[in-house]
């Protein structure tokens, strides 16, 4: 069984500093391993995006501990966290969140090229991104010009630059027509087959059915179901 | 309260940033234009301001009371002409020395002669306002002319020669627009200052009807001297000299008081427009909102010019009051240098200014509040969600034209993207294509600053240098002279003694001796001032504005004023005569001279003979490099002394003019400056705001924060470039510009030597001025993009 690449323990986040505050994280104890496909559930306001916000050091957990990848996420300064999100995290989110001004090309480079990668390196990558995207033809253009499907398809490309042990989508089909969804859910599933570790937070059971070989389920910021902890029919067999 | 009102109060609460610079950019624009405004209202004949508020006298003159009876004096009151007079106050030329306590000049060394008069304070002409100290309580306490004392105040002065040796304490300094005397003191002081057989003159102030022209006030005085007995007349003087100094110096300081009001007044409106504007357009979306709720498009103009008006009333009220402030220091300066003028700012300025300053901001905010109020509904509402959207044709299009469909800016962005440089700084360099008006507005605004900065600096270094031409003959390394209060007869100079005993020591380089002396030019009536040189003057500093130096006998250089007199160019030949003789000489070159000046070789005045005074009274010497002035100086007085001399080291002498217009200068281009680099912070900040989305986006990538502070300074470091590349010539094009003009109203030209001060290490650091000034300005809202949490970016539409 592989190592956890994502461990978090008694993690809990409260924006309200007042005791009547209701945490918007309570308690969240969970471990990734590697090569795993996690889907999170739950309704709005259940805490599934600020669970990935902590573990992609987006937010810092007002108490417990996040570990990524062996790096304690919740110790880390400004400085050390850029470091982190650009080595061991890529992230995919629900509105792509690509530049608007900067072409598809430019857009998959940014992150090798925040981290420092040589040219020439970073180019040839990134072409190899694209092209096994389905996305090279759009290299040039800007993604105001490219459909949905397309452009989460970028994003994902622009997610992976860095060869990240940890891809992290926070509904990525959720700004997408059936079509670019189904599109999208082939993508991550061919990814986590390749051995990509993949949490994903959505509302979409069937994103989650078909890319995700476990799920769990938050409920007011509590972790309500865990399939992991329900036996497998072979097991129970 | 209504709607419209709640909006409006709660759209300046919201945005307290911008508020905040705002209020900053309005108070500093309109101190700046209060300050300058101000100075050009106080450079508009302050002497007659200050002659009109002083009650001042067109002619002041000391009558010999024992040529005249008190009763003949009283009736020149109704001499043809007077409309006013006062006196008689007793007056006494008197011979002191310093006391016991001063440090400059030293303890017991003589003063010049002066004439003090006792009097009050008050009174019905020439009233005297304290600047410094109070006014005598009584005897023993003396108030000197400001500008001329010659001791500190708290030094005191003695008259050893006169009976009792009575001691005086200098316990003030007031100014006098008549310039009535040197010093004043207790009435019932001038009995004990008065040596034994004289009496003290009688002065009276007399204002005529008509004194506008020098003719004028020489028939005023004919009137005087016809009411009293021949000879009663001892001293009279004109209120005229003064006044064409005081307005010649005032000249002087219009052009480029001019110059920084009208910098300061466009990088003002430029500024705010951008300010104002920008404040409305990042605004769209909360406007689009506002009209799904129903409001008219007049009512969101109506809530946005009063939502830009808040702020700037604000900054505006603190600016009037600001300007008023710092002009107390400021004018204060300036009234010294002009001998009166403003104390304060008029009213009416500050009432002009707050309306213009008041009215910019509503004409700026106008103009995109209509725009915005006119903008369709569904447009305003998505405004600030481009590329959020679900990529759907709106959102497409928006995308579309932020993201360059316009191909200029792309190419320019993929231009400056293959720069060899850090990917965080390419970015940052791309970063005004996003608005480039905005940019182009800043970066304009930037290169103002940069022209006040420069202009400032090239005034500062061509006003030190023109200082030095004036003062040359007192800035040399050590001079040896005859002490001022003609202790020792200039006949008795034993020049090749001294010469002797300069050359004996160490270090000399070069010197020269001048000896003062004065000829009229033929065809003239009156006297031009002549320094005979002698020796090697190629040290000597003085500034040619045309031509060369004398070579040697029969050639002169003369100042500007002696050619207006005498109608006369460099080349021409003209006499020097004396008790009729002359001598022919030629104009070699014009001097940088003030006053109506000849220098000449002393051979050239040979020909005079005995009737003009050519023995050297002064020494001129320059040292080798190394040598300590200091320790020559003292080690040549030992030698000089016994001969009645002094050798003493030089100095620079800075004018009260000269350091006014230096602290207007630095005043104005601070303030200048901070307009400039307020201008960069709130559009770096409106760039940061609006793009603080993709902020979290590339922090979410891994951005670290300097590599966030690196992309946010970078982002003005191409407008801070360019600003400096074209406001440093435009700079120095306007210097070159005022320059001339500030000399030819001081009746002077420039020599090329003090037009040309910037080299290359000066415009090196003026042309980097643009971008420290635009990276000071990014500064703060680098470091608050630095900070922003990557989660709450995100998040921000």
């Amino acid at each position: 069984m592989n190592a956890p690449i994502i461990r978090i323990r008694g993690v809990s986040r409260t924006y309200d500093r007042s005791d009547a505050a209701r945490p918007a994280l309570a308690g969240i104890d969970l471990e990734v391993r590697a090569g795993e496909a996690l889907a999170v559930l739950g309704r709005s306001g259940s805490g599934k995006s600020t669970l990935l916000n902590l573990i992609a050091g987006l937010d810092r957990p007002s108490e417990g501990r996040v570990e990524v990848d062996g790096v304690a996420v919740h110790e880390l300064g400004e400085a050390a966290l850029a470091e982190y999100r650009r080595t061991r995290i890529g992230m995919v989110f629900q509105f792509f969140n690509l530049l608007d001004d900067l072409n598809v090309l430019d857009n998959v480079l940014l992150p090798a090229q925040l981290a420092g990668m040589r040219r020439e390196q970073a180019r040839a990558r990134a072409e190899e991104l694209l092209e096994r995207l389905g996305v090279a033809r759009h290299a040039r253009a800007f993604p105001g010009r490219l459909s949905g499907g397309e452009r989460q398809r970028v994003a994902v490309a622009r997610a992976l630059m860095n060869r990240p042990p940890l891809l992290l989508a926070d509904e990525p089909t959720g700004a997408l027509d059936t079509a670019s969804a189904a599109d999208v859910r082939d993508l991550l599933r061919g990814l986590n087959e390749e051995g990509q570790t993949i949490l994903l937070v959505t509302h979409d059971t069937a994103l989650a059915e078909a890319c995700a070989r476990r799920t769990i389920e938050l409920l007011d910021g509590r972790l309500v179901r865990d399939t992991a902890d329900v036996p497998s029919p072979e097991a129970v067999r | 309260m209504s709607a419209l009102s709640k909006v409006v109060r709660a759209g300046v609460g919201r945005k307290r940033v911008q508020t905040l610079v705002m209020v900053l950019t309005t108070m500093m624009s309109v101190t700046a234009c209060i300050l300058a405004t101000g100075l050009l209202v106080a450079a508009q004949g302050p002497y007659q301001r200050s002659f009109t508020a002083q009650h001042g006298a067109h002619l002041n003159v000391l009558y010999d009371p024992a040529k005249a009876s008190p009763a003949q004096l009283a009736a020149t009151a109704g001499a043809p002409g007077v409309t006013a007079s006062s006196g008689p106050y007793p007056a006494l030329t008197v011979q002191a020395h310093a006391g016991t306590d001063t440090k400059v000049p030293p303890p017991g060394s003589p003063l010049p002669p002066m004439t003090l008069v006792g009097r009050a304070q008050d009174g019905p002409m020439d009233g005297l306002r304290i600047t410094t100290g109070r006014w005598v309580a009584g005897p023993g306490e003396v108030v000197f002319l400001d500008g001329h004392s010659p001791l500190a105040v708290g030094d005191s002065m003695q008259f050893p020669d006169l009976p009792g040796k009575p001691v005086l304490k200098v316990v003030g300094l007031a100014s006098s627009v008549s310039w009535s005397a040197d010093g004043w003191i207790a009435p019932e002081q001038v009995a004990g200052l008065t040596a034994p057989g004289t009496v003290p003159a009688a002065q009276y102030l007399y204002r005529f009807a008509h004194a506008g022209t020098d003719a004028e006030v020489t028939a005023d005085r004919a009137a005087l001297a016809a009411a009293v007995p021949g000879g009663a007349l001892a001293r009279v003087t004109s209120y005229r000299p003064a006044q064409e100094a005081a307005n010649r110096t005032a000249s002087t300081f219009v052009p480029f008081v001019t110059a920084f009001g009208v910098l300061g007044l466009a990088m003002s409106v430029l500024i705010i427009g951008v300010v104002v504007s920008g404040a409305v357009g990042a605004a769209t979306r909360r406007i689009g909102i506002l009209k799904a709720l129903g409001f008219t498009p007049a009512q969101v103009a109506r809530a946005y010019v009063g939502q830009a008006l808040i702020p700037a009333g604000v900054g505006t009220a603190l600016g009037v009051l600001g300007g008023n402030l710092l002009s107390v220091p400021v004018l204060g300066l300036a009234h010294k240098a002009l001998r009166g003028g403003l104390l304060g700012i008029p009213l009416w300025v500050d009432v002009v200014v707050a309306v213009v300053a008041l009215a910019a901001v509503a004409g700026t905010a106008l103009v995109p509040a209509l725009r915005a109020g006119r903008l369709r509904t569904v447009e305003a509402l998505a405004v600030g969600r481009a590329g959020t959207g679900t990529g759907g044709a709106a959102d497409r299009g928006r995308s579309a034209r932020r993201g360059g469909t316009d191909g200029r800016v792309a190419r320019g962005r993929e231009l400056i993207g293959r720069l060899p440089v850090p990917r965080a700084f390419s970015l940052g360099l791309a970063t005004p294509l996003n608005r480039p008006a905005r940019s182009v507005t800043t970066a304009a605004a930037v290169a103002l600053g940069t022209i006040g900065v420069t202009l400032s600096v090239g005034l500062t270094l061509s006003l030190g240098a023109f200082q030095d031409g004036l003062t040359a003959g007192r800035s040399d390394q050590v001079l040896v002279e005859v002490p001022f209060d003609g202790s020792t007869p200039v006949d008795h100079v034993d020049e090749a003694a001294v010469a002797k005993a300069i050359e004996a020591r160490p270090g000399v380089r070069a010197w020269y001796s001048s000896a003062p002396s004065t000829a009229v030019p033929a065809g003239s009536t009156s006297r031009s001032q002549v320094v005979a040189f002698s020796g090697d003057t190629s040290r000597s500093g003085y500034q040619l504005v045309s031509g060369r130096w004398f070579q040697g006998p029969g050639e002169i250089v003369v100042g500007a004023t002696f050619l207006r007199a005498n109608q006369a160019k460099v080349g021409d030949t003209i006499a020097l005569t004396d008790h009729g003789r002359s001598v022919p000489t030629k104009i070699t070159g014009e001097i940088l001279a003030t006053d109506d000046m000849v220098f000449v070789d002393r051979a050239t005045l040979a020909p005079l003979g005995n009737t003009v005074h050519t023995e050297a009274s002064s020494f001129h010497i320059d040292l080798t490099p190394g040598t300590d002035a200091h320790a020559y100086a003292d080690a040549l007085d030992e030698a000089v002394s016994p001969m009645g001399l002094t050798a003493e080291p030089g100095g620079q002498h800075i004018s009260i003019v000269m350091l006014a217009m230096n602290t207007l200068a630095v005043t104005l281009t601070v303030l200048l400056s901070v307009v400039a680099g307020l201008g960069v912070l709130n559009t770096v900040l409106l760039d940061t705001r609006e793009r603080v989305h993709d902020l979290g986006v590339l922090k979410a990538l891994g951005m670290s924060p300097r590599q966030t502070v690196g992309m946010v300074l970078t982002s003005v470091c191409g407008s801070g470039l360019v600003a400096g590349l074209i406001g440093v010539p435009l700079g120095i094009l306007v210097h070159h510009a005022v320059m001339p003009a500030m000399a030819r109203a001081a009746g002077v030209g420039v020599p090329e030597a003090d037009l040309t001060v910037f080299d290359l290490s000066v415009v090196g650091p003026l042309i980097l001025g643009g971008l420290v000034l635009a990276l000071l300005g990014a500064a703060l809202p680098a470091t608050w993009a630095a900070r922003t949490r990557t989660v709450t970016a995100l998040r921000t539409e």
